[in-house]
């Protein structure tokens, strides 16, 4: 079936899902079809309750699709796997583990020996910017430095394909940036695939290499719009004359999206 | 120029408030001791402290705590050790405890203890025997329940990141569904600690031999305020002490908490 193209990495099939709800039935997702390339970078961008969440969890395996599947490398999906990691927007760290034993937690779970464990998690603590904070609790830290902590912590398990749902969405606009920058100087160097939900369009074409727009209600691709601007990219990038037709564009049809919500 | 008012302010360290506390509390016990009919009930520290003195000579005191603390343990040590599993067990089929458990366990916990102790007695004898059970059953209505609250309160987000991280239904029980219960367990042993102390009256009303409950019941049959007074007081120093130990045991296992304040 899939698995055809080589590059394809991640392939989302026909998903259409619907939920049960007190006045009936709601549908999340439309028949979604997808492929996400080998190393690719992708944003989706959206209004709330076009389904960009529902689609991430399909994929992270928290959700079963009420009919099409997702392939990766060719091979359906069933429930969660490492090889899928997850960022949540609320962190959802540990609070009684320590960072270093945050960061510990999918290494413990595939039984790697404790202090090879305890190196890579040291690895990923440091480049994520957060060297001396290892034997901290996470009500020590601040927003952004949960977040780090959190990707780390998805880094360290290994996987090859990562899913962030709005994470920088509970951050300020400064700290945002900072954390855009260096999860950009990340992929840039580690390549590994992205699938990212945001709802800052921003925050989209600095990141991906392709921007997919979501129409609402129910969730269907609208748009998928090549980001042509060649990396790396730093926050200048955001006054290009280029990143600011995209922008126009795309806020243009994400705009139309949600004042069709708001109907 | 914010800086400097705060300078100017008088801070007052806890242990002063602490014996500022205490002198009011005596004032106005002497005040109370002063008053005519206030102070039949209320004899001051020198006839209430001495009273020890008579309930250790007659043989009492010491028995008295004795028994009503090995009830205390032993009712609040089944009551925790049978509400873990049991709350476990309710979070874990939910409908069975929806429609059948928690109406159940709503029902009887809002009936006074001391109204079903008789009951008890006719069951079970007179003696420390029902004594326990009473508070048993109290303990394990309020811990029971608590406990349960908090499995369900946990944070799915949490469950759900253990599982993409490669956890099993084992590990998630273990290392995420556990420790993210035990703030709960200690608001538990608290509430449990609690009512162990108000139903041991309760408890102590069926018959009993010696104990704090049982005594106090008797020198106000005889008019005995002195003793009687200090057997009260005796009863808010365990609390107290009590309330203690729980708060070392909670900043030990829960400091990794976040608190509002």
């Amino acid at each position: 079936m899939a698995g055809e193209d080589k590059l394809v990495k991640l392939k989302i099939d026909n998903v259409y899902k619907e939920y049960q709800g007190r006045n009936g039935k709601t549908v999340a997702l439309n028949g979604v079809n997808l492929d996400i390339r080998e190393n690719e970078f992708i944003c989706v961008v959206g209004p709330s309750g076009c389904g960009k969440s529902t689609l991430l969890n399909i994929i992270a395996g928290l959700l079963e699709p009420t009919s099409g599947a997702v392939y990766l490398d060719g091979k359906q999906i069933e429930g969660t796997g490492v090889e899928r990691g997850v960022v949540f927007q609320q962190y959802a760290l540990f609070p009684w583990r320590t960072v270093i034993k945050n960061v510990m937690f999918g290494l413990e779970m595939k039984k790697t020996p404790k202090e090879e464990a305890r190196q890579t998690a040291l690895k990923y603590i440091e480049a994520v910017g957060l060297k001396g904070f290892e034997n901290a609790y996470p009500k020590e830290l601040s927003g952004g430095m949960k977040q780090r902590v959190a990707i780390a912590r998805a880094y360290a398990a290994n996987p090859e394909v990562l899913l962030l749902d709005e994470p920088f969405g509970a951050l300020d606009a400064q700290t945002r940036v900072q954390l855009q920058t260096e999860l950009l100087n990340t992929w840039e160097k580690e390549k590994k695939t992205c699938f990212f939900i945001t709802h800052d369009v921003d925050e989209a074409i600095i990141l991906a290499q392709r921007v997919i727009i979501m129409s609402a209600r129910p969730g269907r691709i609208k748009r998928i719009v090549e980001i042509d601007i060649p990396y790396p990219r730093t926050q200048e990038t955001k006054s290009d004359e280029r990143f600011l037709q995209l922008k126009a564009e795309i806020w243009n049809e994400v705009y139309q999206e949600f004042l069709e919500v708001r109907k | 120029m914010n800086n400097e008012t705060k300078k100017k302010k008088i801070v007052i360290n806890d242990k002063v408030w602490l014996l500022i506390s205490l002198c009011a509390a005596l004032l106005v016990w002497y005040l109370l001791s002063l008053g005519k009919s206030t102070g039949r009930s209320f004899p001051f520290v020198e006839k209430v402290v001495p009273s020890v003195g008579t309930m250790i000579e007659r043989g009492a005191f010491w028995k008295d705590i004795g028994s009503s603390m090995f009830c205390v343990a032993a009712g609040f040590g089944l009551g925790f050790i049978t509400a873990l599993p049991i709350a476990f067990l309710m979070a874990w089929y939910q409908p069975v405890q929806k429609k059948f458990i928690e109406p159940w366990i709503n029902f009887i916990r809002n009936i006074p203890a001391l109204g079903y102790a008789p009951l008890l007695v006719i069951i079970f004898g007179v003696g420390q025997k029902p004594a326990i059970i009473l508070i048993w059953i109290c303990t394990f209505m309020t811990m029971s329940i608590t406990i349960y609250q908090g499995i369900k309160n946990i944070d799915v987000t949490l469950i759900k990141a253990a599982r993409v991280l490669g956890a099993n239904d084992f590990d998630i029980f273990l290392k995420i569904i556990c420790p993210a219960t035990v703030p709960f367990i200690i608001t538990a042993v608290r509430l449990g600690l609690g009512a162990a102390l108000t139903t041991l009256l309760a408890a102590e009303s069926t018959g009993a031999q010696a104990g704090i409950g049982m005594r106090i019941r008797s020198l106000s049959n005889s008019f005995e305020a002195a003793p009687m007074l200090m057997y009260i007081i005796l009863l808010g120093i365990i609390g107290l002490l009590l309330v203690k130990v729980v708060d070392i045991i909670e900043r030990k296992l829960t400091g990794w908490q976040e608190k509002i304040n």
